[in-house]
């Protein structure tokens, strides 16, 4: 499937993905972050429950330490 | 636009500070001198000696509440400024009732756990607020790697979204100045684009 990670085209082998396989798949694994998909912010309780379809918009940030 | 036509459209908005340490303080302070009609400052430390390295204190206020220490220090820039303080710890539940008829609020934390629990609980429970993110200041020099982001329109993020700091890379006055000022510029433009609606 093909969805839109950060404003970049990104294809996946399959064709939908927990948030957590996403990360994984990505090598996204140590930080602090936030997700939203489609507009819609992604709890971390709910990133292994939560799937990302075809066409998805996900949005992910880190958060650094500092202030 | 003439200053004085600016400063009568943002007095009559009420902007969030989640924390008054490096970040909340210069924030605050940028808002204050604007003319933002209220500021809601939450945040339940005290002033201490190694604040004064970024943070908008004096030396005479340390072991004062940094929420009212800040409150006396945005008086004494601009008396027309409405400061309503809260001397918490912010959490889930907290957050919404502290915030509540804000019409921005800027996320101004060192911890990431904070900063994760005030964008998710803000995003999910007040819903079409915008929250402006401060990520990634520690250090000092790179100036071309701070930079904004529009997520959408309830998210922003300033900051290098890359360094965190660390006794090796300690956050000090230019990069944290630098993006408490970014946040504030963000907030202003949200508000001010709201002229036109």
């Amino acid at each position: 499937m093909k969805i839109i990670l950060n404003n970049r085209d990104e294809e996946f082998k399959t064709s939908s993905l927990t948030v957590s396989e996403m990360l994984e798949l990505k090598r996204y694994t140590f930080r602090m972050r936030v997700i939203k998909i489609n507009g819609l912010l992604i709890p971390k309780d709910k990133y292994d429950t939560t799937i990302i379809n075809e066409g998805d918009n996900v949005q992910m940030l880190y958060l650094m330490s500092g202030g | 636009m003439r200053l004085t036509d600016i400063e009568s459209h943002l007095v009559k908005f009420r902007v969030g500070i989640a924390g008054a340490g490096g970040l909340g303080s210069n924030c605050a302070i940028a808002l204050a001198r604007c003319g933002t009609g209220t500021l809601v400052i939450a945040d339940s430390d005290i002033v201490e000696t190694q604040n004064l390295n970024r943070q908008y204190y004096f030396a005479d206020q340390t072991g004062m509440l940094k929420t009212e220490a800040l409150k006396k220090n945005i008086s004494r820039i601009n008396t027309s400024v409405k400061v309503i303080i809260h001397n918490l710890k912010l959490n889930e539940s907290n957050i919404p009732s502290v915030f509540e008829g804000c019409d921005v609020i800027v996320e101004a934390f060192d911890s990431t756990d904070m900063k994760k629990i005030l964008v998710e609980t803000v995003q999910l429970k007040m819903p079409g607020i915008p929250v402006i993110i401060g990520s990634g200041l520690a250090g000092w020099g790179n100036n071309e790697t701070i930079r904004y982001r529009k997520i959408d329109d309830t998210l922003y993020v300033c900051g290098d979204e890359s360094t965190e700091v660390s006794n090796e890379l300690p956050p000090m006055a230019p990069r944290v100045g630098i993006v408490a000022n970014m946040q504030a510029n963000t907030v202003i433009e949200i508000l001010m684009n709201k002229l036109t609606v």
